[in-house]
């Protein structure tokens, strides 16, 4: 479902609420309608999602063993990757 | 970068500062997955990203002495790595004008896609094949906006240290933000409807 929310111009105001750099007479009301606001409450709910999903460690991969050894060569650390069991 | 990374590891500032090996072997096995993936995922060039992995190191060796323990040394060496990787960036003529100042193609905003998906279990938001849509969303974004979203949302630094660390405005990194968020909370959100529609529909 694609529509255009009546509500876009609040959208900046969601991102910012969520980085916490909203004033707080603005929360409030931003809170206000949002409860009232279907479909800002789901712009407000995704876009949280959306961060949330991002900051998930679990997108990190391990370091490939051929970069981690050309790394500790190059710093002569060789030893201690030979070392690490 | 995780404080408990090097926490957990009690990196003794003063052996490093001394000179110890050993305690710089501990530091780099602690850091450098992180370092490592940051600067690829600024780069998007595996040889650059090890590129920026060795100098970040190399610096971060040289530079130890003038350390003053400021900040901690995760963030110390985040910083380095992230400028390494940024400088780079500026060679290849990338350059990290102003958003205001680009041929705004986003002025004119897509509708916005109002599916709740956010009720889909976690397993379904972050199995493998979700995971690999993430990142091919984040990777479509123009470098503009996805240095500031990798920054702020993904390594969860604050806007005023985004802002520093790419010597822009707070007010544009904000923009940025927005837009960067805008286009992935659509993308996410066309992806994940289509789920839980079908989900909804079983």
């Amino acid at each position: 479902m694609t529509e255009k929310c009546k509500c876009q111009g609040l959208a900046s105001s969601i991102s910012e609420y969520l980085d916490g750099e909203l004033p707080p007479e603005l929360c409030a009301e931003l809170e206000q309608h949002m409860s009232e606001c279907e479909n800002c409450s789901i712009v407000f709910n995704t876009m949280h999602k959306t961060i949330d999903l991002y900051r998930k460690p679990e997108l990190n991969h391990p370091l490939p063993d051929d970069i981690k050894s050309r790394l500790y060569h190059r710093l002569h650390l060789d030893d201690y990757l030979v070392k690490k069991t | 970068m995780s404080e408990e990374t090097l926490n957990n590891s009690a990196i003794s500032l003063a052996a490093l500062k001394a000179g110890d090996r050993t305690e710089f072997a501990r530091l780099v096995d602690a850091t450098s997955n992180h370092i490592y993936h940051l600067a690829l995922k600024i780069l998007r060039d595996p040889q650059d990203a090890e590129d920026v992995l060795q100098e970040s190191y190399i610096k971060a060796m040289r530079a130890l002495p003038e350390f003053e323990g400021r900040s901690s040394l995760s963030t110390w060496l985040y910083r380095i790595a992230v400028n390494e990787a940024l400088m780079l960036l500026r060679k290849r003529r990338f350059s990290l004008v102003p958003v205001e100042e680009e041929a705004d193609e986003d002025d004119e905003q897509p509708g916005m896609v109002l599916t709740d998906w956010v009720g889909l279990p976690e397993d379904e938001l972050l199995s493998a094949e979700s995971r690999q849509r993430l990142e091919a969303a984040v990777d479509t974004l123009p470098d503009t906006l996805r240095i500031v979203f990798m920054l702020r949302d993904m390594e969860g630094l604050s806007i005023k240290e985004t802002a520093e660390l790419l010597k822009l405005s707070e007010t544009a990194v904000k923009t940025r933000l927005l837009r960067a968020r805008l286009r992935l909370r659509n993308e996410l959100s066309v992806y994940y409807g289509e789920r839980f529609v079908e989900k909804s529909s079983e």
